[in-house]
């Protein structure tokens, strides 16, 4: 059957191009605008009724006026045409618009093409295992659409999307080995746009009260650690990050200017782990306090905060090691430590004549301190996330009046009353404990975990480390917030789960988007000269990559084509009996040759061999009734023909 | 211009593939991108920058998949024309003007279909089929017969851009066969009666009052004898029926090259014999064919009539 052939669009391949325009755009709607997405879903629904009632396209001019328009209302929200968020509301308004100009087999390309290029802008905003899993079903989709449309109404739905899943199949190995051995570049070939890292949560430089319990309602998780050896108790596990020194009353900000740089005396065992950082839009990298080792790009910034010279834009691995058992700074010099003695005029009245009334009291610094943790652990003070606002002297209001917060309040009391009577004292905020995740032994912290400690200057004693929310709540540091807080309190549900076998599927399911993220995810340049090494290529000048890509390429190249040229000879089975009675006749040293018809073997067989005749004649007879009659029951006949030759 | 025709007949191979069934082996499918297939590569490597630009492990992933897509696409391509049996058909003989169909039959003997298989002889006429798993298909492939003689079946060029069209992967096909294109028929009144027919018994004006049943319309039958309402009655597409009339076998016509209007060129002239052959068969009359250096006894009945078309398809003044 014939038909002249056609550019034009066949009718009933439009549904497929729908669907492969609807599966490429629908996962924006959750970050772009809602108008964006009514504007297109509009466009669509608008196509497809036109394609159900057979009604012409709109024509030319409509189509070019509303692509203008809507790229103004595009340039009006987002104040460029250019960049990743107008960028991808341009390609899902051109997709859905370009549904309403479908008339020959170029314009379903098109689409297909566009929606391949889609597919990837979804990327920017998550990389999760379910967006992977879309990928891949979302390729099968476009692939099968691409089937269709090529295909013509001659491919059914079922062939369509079963031939789309060989083909698919098929690709996945040259995936794997362009993925693994295509030379990898890292970090941005130019200047990113501006809304590039849009949208991380993280700790932040600056403390305030309040601005550790929101970021603590967040489950989000900060960073993964390995421990090489054993895990140290949660007690001790302070994650280091930003050093707070000025305060003027409400915020605390790190002080800027250089210190001097650090002189730490290891007094334990180094602890050695790798750490993955989640991309937090900061400098700094959350080290186990106190760091004795970085990784290169990083260093300490004079109060032992590992810092790096760039935005950690990107989820990141780094090898470290602490010592959990240190002494930091006992030579400080006095610019820093009168800073650190240095509060705002007029403020907070109360708390300053309550840390002058203890140091006339006591000469001796350790008992000040003790002191002041005493009054905090006193009955009066709750830890809770829900502390009321503060007023202008918000240290006198929280330890006079509220006497209710969260980590930031407890410490920023402390440091104030320290300094107050004469002890140098700052902030110090990171995160706190973590929790294990049984299946694949990494340590888990989250932004729940954030916390806020503080320092204190002893003589002969460098800074030593207080922390008053372990006296308030010694819960909160032992393990972990959620049994520090009571059930109330707005902690984000997936960590407040208490339900043994929920929290194992969390687990579960945790580490398998670790494992995504180390392995998948994570190859980078560093891994990819690690498993060559691996795989005995050690020196990985481009040429050996290159080399070992062409040669892997190839070799899939050439197993995929005979996968899909090589033929299983397909026998009939008439012929394949008549082969059986052939070897039983050569076994008697009697051949046929090729080009030997049955009956012209039998007329041999009479003149030469004529015991062998008859039976063989009757096979003969059986194997051309069944290999050109039409019963099939003729086949019985055959093989009781054959089982019946000498 | 030559050196581009010599280039291609030394890359393409051109050669009679002779009358009998052919297959086509690798060597005979050549295959490159289509446009689409062009776009489709440069949209990866805007996607492959994109994806190193944002460090996108995904978007590599994406880029490297779909690369390894288009790549499948070519072999599965290649595939879909790969091991084709072509086997060539007769064609039937047309008149000069019309169209002259060459049927050449598509054997697929693997179990997976082919699809979308687009032949062109003439490259205004493409053909689009599509066969499945282990069957055979016929194409009518059309050209245009514009002089009569024998029409030689061009270089026929068979491609498909399934599964993807990403790429196009095409072959030539030149099988030894041709069709006999027979003159265009020249309506004129018919020549006298040759006086050897006209010997008495004849009816003055028979076969044209005894009606004797339907047959099917040929080019050169006066429209007058169209049977409308039994045409109209057969709703398939075959030619339109004409009555018949017995009592004109009797008639005979001597039909010689001499009788032609002397002013008409050669061409003009076998096209007026063509019609008077035709006229002369529709009225069921005898007819003798006298050419130049051929002569055809009077006679009638198709095989007749076919005997003289092909005398003047391939006359030779």
């Amino acid at each position: 059957m014939s038909t002249p052939a056609t550019q034009a669009l066949e009718h009933r391949t439009t549904p497929w191009l729908f669907a492969a325009a609807l599966v490429t755009t629908l996962p924006h709607v959750e970050h772009q605008p809602v108008w964006l997405s009514l504007l297109a879903g509009i466009m669509m629904l608008w196509g497809g009724w036109l394609w159900w009632r057979n009604q012409p396209l709109p024509n030319r001019w409509m189509l070019t006026l509303s692509v203008i328009l809507a790229s103004g209302c595009v340039l009006l929200e987002f104040h460029t045409l250019f960049g990743r968020d107008a960028g991808v509301a341009l390609l899902v308004l051109f997709m859905s618009m370009k549904l309403l100009e479908l008339k020959s087999k170029r314009d379903g390309m098109v689409i297909i093409t566009l929606g391949y290029f889609l597919l990837l802008t979804h990327y920017f905003y998550s990389q999760s295992i379910p967006t992977g899993a879309w990928l891949l079903a979302s390729i099968w989709l476009l692939t099968a659409s691409l089937i269709r449309l090529n295909g013509g109404p001659g491919s059914s739905f079922k062939i369509t999307l079963r031939y789309a899943g060989l083909i698919t199949l098929q690709a996945l190995p040259f995936m794997l080995v362009l993925y693994l051995l295509f030379p990898r570049v890292s970090g941005p070939l130019w200047g990113l746009p501006q809304d590039a890292y849009a949208g991380k949560t993280g700790l932040s430089n600056q403390m305030s009260p309040g601005s550790i319990s929101t970021l603590v309602q967040s489950g989000e998780i900060a960073f993964r650690v390995r421990f090489d050896g054993d895990i140290p108790p949660k007690g001790k596990l302070y994650w280091r990050g930003p050093v707070l020194e000025a305060f003027d009353g409400f915020n605390w900000e790190p002080q800027a200017g250089k210190s001097s740089a650090e002189r730490i005396e290891v007094l334990g065992p180094l602890t050695t782990y790798e750490t993955t950082m989640e991309p937090q839009n900061q400098r700094w990298l959350l080290a186990l306090d106190a760091p004795t080792q970085l990784a290169p790009e990083f260093a300490l910034n004079g109060r032992l905060t590992a810092t790096s010279r760039d935005l950690i834009v990107q989820r990141q691995r780094f090898r470290l090691a602490a010592s959990l058992d240190y002494r930091f700074n006992v030579i400080e010099s006095t610019a820093t430590l009168n800073r650190n003695l240095h509060l705002p005029n007029g403020r907070n009245p109360q708390t300053i004549s309550l840390a002058k009334r203890w140091r006339d009291s006591s000469e001796n610094p350790p008992q000040i301190i003790q002191k002041a943790l005493a009054l905090f652990s006193s009955t009066d003070f709750a830890y809770t996330l829900q502390a009321p606002l503060l007023g202008q002297n918000s240290i006198d209001d929280f330890i006079f009046q509220s006497k209710r917060g969260f980590c930031e309040h407890y410490a920023a009391a402390f440091v104030v009353l320290m300094r107050a009577a004469g002890i140098p004292a700052r902030v110090v905020t990171g995160y706190q404990g973590g929790e294990l995740n049984p299946l694949d032994g990494f340590l888990v912290v989250r932004q729940s975990d954030a916390h806020a400690w503080t320092e204190v200057w002893l003589e002969n004693r460098g800074w030593i480390r207080i922390d008053p929310t372990a006296v308030v709540s010694p819960s909160r540091v032992d393990s972990g917030i959620t049994s520090a807080m009571a059930t109330g309190e707005p902690l984000p549900a997936l960590i407040q789960i208490r339900s043994e076998w929920l929290r194992s599927l969390r687990h579960r399911w945790e580490a398998a988007n670790n494992a995504w993220n180390q392995y998948i995810l994570g190859y980078d340049p560093k891994r990819q000269r690690e498993l060559l090494s691996r795989l005995g290529i050690p020196d990985t000048d481009w040429k050996n990559l290159a080399a070992t890509l062409a040669i892997s390429c190839l070799s899939v190249l050439v197993a995929v084509t005979v996968w899909t040229l090589y033929q299983r000879p397909q026998r009939d089975p008439a012929s394949k009996l008549w082969q059986k009675a052939l070897r039983r006749l050569a076994r008697r040293k009697v051949n046929c040759a090729p080009w030997e018809t049955p009956l012209a073997l039998i007329n041999r067989l009479q003149t030469e061999y004529p015991a062998l005749a008859t039976p063989y004649a009757h096979v003969a007879a059986a194997y051309l009734k069944a290999r050109y009659g039409r019963e099939p029951a003729d086949l019985n006949e055959l093989r009781k023909a054959i089982s019946q030759l000498p | 211009m030559q050196a581009l025709a010599l280039l291609k007949q030394s890359l393409f191979r051109w050669k009679s593939d002779g009358a009998a069934p052919f297959r086509l082996g690798q060597r005979r499918v050549f295959i490159l991108p289509t446009r689409a297939g062009l776009l489709f590569a440069f949209t990866l490597f805007v996607m492959l920058i994109g994806a190193i630009n944002y460090n996108l492990a995904l978007g590599h992933a994406l880029v490297f998949l779909l690369a390894g897509l288009g790549i499948t696409g070519m072999i599965h391509t290649f595939r879909n024309l790969f091991g084709l049996f072509i086997s060539p058909g007769r064609s039937l003989p047309v008149f000069a003007g019309e169209t002259a169909l060459f049927p050449l039959q598509l054997r697929n003997d693997r179990p997976s279909p082919r699809m979308a298989l687009v032949l062109e002889a003439d490259i205004n006429h493409p053909v689009e089929c599509s066969l499945t798993g282990n069957s055979a298909t016929v194409v009518h492939l059309p050209v245009m017969a514009r002089q009569r003689g024998w029409l030689e079946l061009p270089r026929v060029r068979l491609s498909s851009v399934y599964p993807l069209g990403l790429f196009s992967a095409w072959s030539y096909l030149q099988p030894a066969m041709r069709c006999l294109i027979y003159p265009a028929p020249m309506r004129t009144p018919l020549p006298p009666l040759s006086p050897r027919a006209n010997d008495g018994n004849a009816s003055g004006n028979g076969g044209q009052e005894d009606f004797s049943g339907f047959r099917d319309r040929q080019p050169a039958d006066s429209p007058r004898h169209i049977a409308w309402k039994a045409s109209a009655r057969d709703v398939s597409d075959r030619p339109l029926l004409l009555k018949e009339f017995s009592g004109g076998a009797e008639l005979e016509w001597a039909l010689d090259w001499a009788l032609t209007e002397a002013g008409l060129s050669d061409e003009g002239r076998i096209s007026q014999l063509t019609g008077w052959v035709l006229a002369a068969e529709a009225e069921h009359a005898f007819y003798g064919l006298r050419l130049p250096g051929h002569e055809i006894q009077a006679s009638g009945g198709q095989a007749h009539l076919e005997k003289c078309l092909e005398i003047l398809a391939l006359f030779n003044p």
